[in-house]
C-alpha cells in the first residue's frame, strides 16, 4: 500500500482549519487533516491534547467554531465504553439504526464477523469486556461507514484480549475498508495498526509518522515517546 | 421484599436434586435453604392456631375476634348465597378504573415533563405541591365535589395512583444514561427511534417501581373511598357487618384486602420479571 496511491483515493473525510474552544482555552486550532478511504490512522496524544474533542467533533456530537469538515456521509464510532443497550439482544444491538428490513440478517453476518455469530439472541451482561467491545465494532461497521472512528476502544481490555483486538481490527478494516481514525495513547497500539501516525500537541497535529518497517519498530517508539513527553531511557536500536 | 426471596428460593430444591453425586454435601444444601422457609412459616401458623384456641374456648369473646374457622366459614357461605363475589368485583372495577384513569394521565403528564424543559415549567411545580398534600387529606372536599357515588371513589383512587407515577416516570427519563443517548446520535436514530429504543426501555425499571407502589396506594385510596356512603363493595360489606357487630364479616373484609394488595403486587413483580428480564436485579437468570 504505497503512499501516493492513498493521497488519490477519496478521502473519508476532510478537515480544514478546525477549532473549538472552551470559552477562553482553545482545545483544536486550525487544525487540517485529511484521511483517505481504506487508510488507518492514528492518533496520539497526551490526555487533553485534544485529541478526542477532534474525535467527538468528526463524529459529529460536538459543535465546531470555526474550520471544515467534509465528510461524505455519517461515521460510525466505537467508544472506550461498549455502550450497549442492555435491555436489547445483541442483534438487536448490533442492527440500532438500520432499517427494520433484513436487520437481523445484515447484523447476524456482521456479529459473525467478529466471531460471536451463535449468540444473536444473547444479553450484553453475558459478556466479557472483550466480547462487548466485539459487538460495538460490528455495530460499528454494520454501517458500512466511510470514516471509522475509534475512541481507545481497547483501553479497558487486558492485555492479551487487546492484541486479539487488534488483529480483529485490522483484518476488518483491511475488508470493510473505511477511512479509520484511531485515537489512543498507546504507542505500541499505533505502531501495530496503523499506516500513518499522528502526534497532537496544543490541539493541532505536531508530528507524523510513517509506521516502522518490520523489526525495526524501537527507533520509531522512541521518538513517538520523546514527542510525547515521555522521557526514554530504552537502548537504541 | 419477603416475597421476593421467597420465589427466588423456589427453584432450589429442583436444582440441588441435579447434582446428587456428592452425598455428603447434598445435605446442607437441601436442608438449608428449605429449613428456613419452614422456620419462617411457624411463627403465622402458630399465631393462627393460638387466635383459633383462644377464640374456641371462649377467652376472647366472637364479638371481638372470631375464630379463624368462623371466618372461613363466612366466607364460604358469603361466596355462596351472599353477595360477597359482587361487591368484590365492584371494588376491583373501582380500582382498575381509577388505576387506568390516573396512570394514564399521570404517565402522559410524566413523559411530558420528562422530554420537556417548558412542560417542567409549566407541569411540574404544581404537580410538586399538589403532592405535598397527602391525598387522602383531601377527602371531604372530594365528597363535596362528587357526593358519595362512583366518581368519589375513583377520583380517590386515581388521585392517589398519579403521583407515584407521574415522579417515577420523569425521574426515569431524566435517568437515562447519557452516554447511551449520545449513542443514538451516533448511530442515526430518529426522534422516534431515541424514545422508543433508549429512552423508554431505560426509563421502564423506574416507571415498573411507580407502578408497584400506585398500587399500594389505589388499595388503600380505595379502602377509605368505600368506608363513606358505599352502595356496593367490599367497604360496604365491612361498614354494614359493623352496624350489626358482624365481627367475622369484617374480618373477612380485612382478609380480602389484604390478599388483594398481595395479589396486585404478584402482577406487578411478574411484570417486572418479564419486561426487566435484561436487568441484573430483576431478570433472575443471569451470568
Amino acid at each position: 500500500m504505497s503512499a501516493p496511491l492513498l493521497a488519490q483515493a477519496a478521502p473519508a473525510v476532510r478537515v480544514a482549519g478546525l477549532t473549538r474552544a472552551y470559552g477562553d482555552r482553545v482545545v483544536i486550532d486550525r487544525l487540517d487533516l485529511t484521511i483517505a478511504r481504506g487508510e488507518f490512522v492514528a492518533l496520539l496524544g497526551e490526555s487533553g491534547c485534544g485529541k478526542t474533542t477532534l474525535l467527538r467533533a468528526l463524529a459529529g456530537l460536538d459543535p465546531i467554531d470555526g474550520g471544515r469538515i467534509e465528510a461524505p456521509r455519517k461515521p460510525a464510532v466505537v467508544f472506550q465504553e461498549h455502550r450497549l443497550l442492555p435491555w436489547d439482544s445483541l442483534w438487536r444491538n448490533v442492527s440500532l439504526g438500520l432499517p427494520e428490513r433484513g436487520a437481523r440478517e445484515r447484523a447476524a453476518a456482521a456479529l459473525a464477523e467478529v466471531g460471536l455469530g451463535g449468540r444473536l439472541d444473547d444479553w450484553p451482561r453475558n459478556l466479557s469486556g472483550g466480547q462487548a467491545q466485539r459487538v460495538a465494532l460490528a455495530r460499528a461497521l454494520v454501517q458500512e461507514p466511510e470514516l471509522l472512528l475509534l475512541d481507545e476502544p481497547f483501553a479497558a481490555l487486558d492485555a492479551l484480549t487487546r492484541i486479539r483486538m487488534h488483529v480483529l481490527v485490522k483484518d476488518l478494516v483491511a475488508r470493510h475498508r473505511p477511512g479509520v481514525l484511531l485515537v489512543t495513547h498507546d504507542v505500541e497500539e499505533a505502531i501495530a495498526l496503523a499506516d500513518r501516525i499522528l502526534v497532537m500537541r496544543g490541539g493541532a497535529i505536531a508530528a507524523e509518522h510513517r509506521p516502522p518497517e518490520p523489526g525495526r519498530p524501537a527507533a520509531t517508539r522512541a521518538t513517538l515517546l520523546a514527542e510525547l513527553g515521555v522521557e526514554n531511557d530504552l537502548p537504541s536500536a | 421484599m419477603t416475597h421476593a426471596d421467597h420465589t427466588a428460593r423456589l427453584p432450589l430444591p429442583a436444582l440441588a436434586a441435579d447434582r446428587a453425586q456428592p452425598r455428603a454435601r447434598r445435605r446442607p444444601a437441601i436442608v438449608g435453604p428449605r429449613l428456613f422457609i419452614l422456620l419462617s412459616w411457624i411463627a403465622p401458623v402458630l399465631l393462627v392456631v393460638i387466635w383459633e384456641v383462644l377464640a374456641q374456648t371462649g377467652f376472647v369473646t366472637p364479638q371481638v375476634l372470631p375464630a379463624p374457622s368462623k371466618v372461613v366459614r363466612t366466607a364460604l357461605k358469603l361466596a355462596t348465597t351472599g353477595s360477597l363475589l359482587e361487591d368484590l368485583g365492584t371494588s376491583l372495577l373501582r380500582a382498575a378504573a381509577g388505576f387506568i384513569i390516573g396512570g394514564t394521565i399521570a404517565f402522559a403528564l410524566g413523559i411530558l415533563v420528562g422530554f420537556s424543559r417548558l412542560a417542567e415549567a409549566l407541569v411540574d411545580r404544581s404537580v410538586q405541591m399538589v403532592r405535598a398534600i397527602p391525598f387522602l387529606a383531601l377527602l371531604p372536599l372530594v365528597i363535596v365535589w362528587f357526593g358519595v357515588g362512583e366518581a368519589q371513589k375513583i377520583f380517590l383512587v386515581a388521585l392517589g395512583v398519579a403521583f407515584p407515577i407521574y415522579i417515577n416516570t420523569t425521574l426515569g427519563i431524566r435517568q437515562v444514561d447519557p452516554k447511551l443517548m449520545e449513542l443514538g446520535r451516533v448511530q442515526g436514530l430518529s426522534t422516534r427511534q431515541m424514545i422508543t429504543r433508549i429512552i423508554l426501555p431505560g426509563a421502564l425499571p423506574s416507571i415498573l417501581t411507580g407502578v408497584r407502589y400506585s398500587l399500594a396506594t389505589a388499595w388503600l385510596a380505595l379502602v377509605v373511598a368505600e368506608t363513606i356512603g358505599a352502595q356496593a363493595g367490599i367497604g360496604f360489606l365491612a361498614m354494614d357487618a359493623r352496624e350489626f357487630l358482624r365481627t367475622d364479616v369484617v374480618v373477612l373484609t380485612i382478609v380480602i384486602y389484604a390478599l388483594i394488595g398481595v395479589a396486585a403486587d404478584s402482577v406487578a413483580r411478574l411484570l417486572e420479571r418479564r419486561l426487566l428480564a435484561w436487568h441484573p436485579n430483576f431478570g433472575g437468570a443471569g451470568r
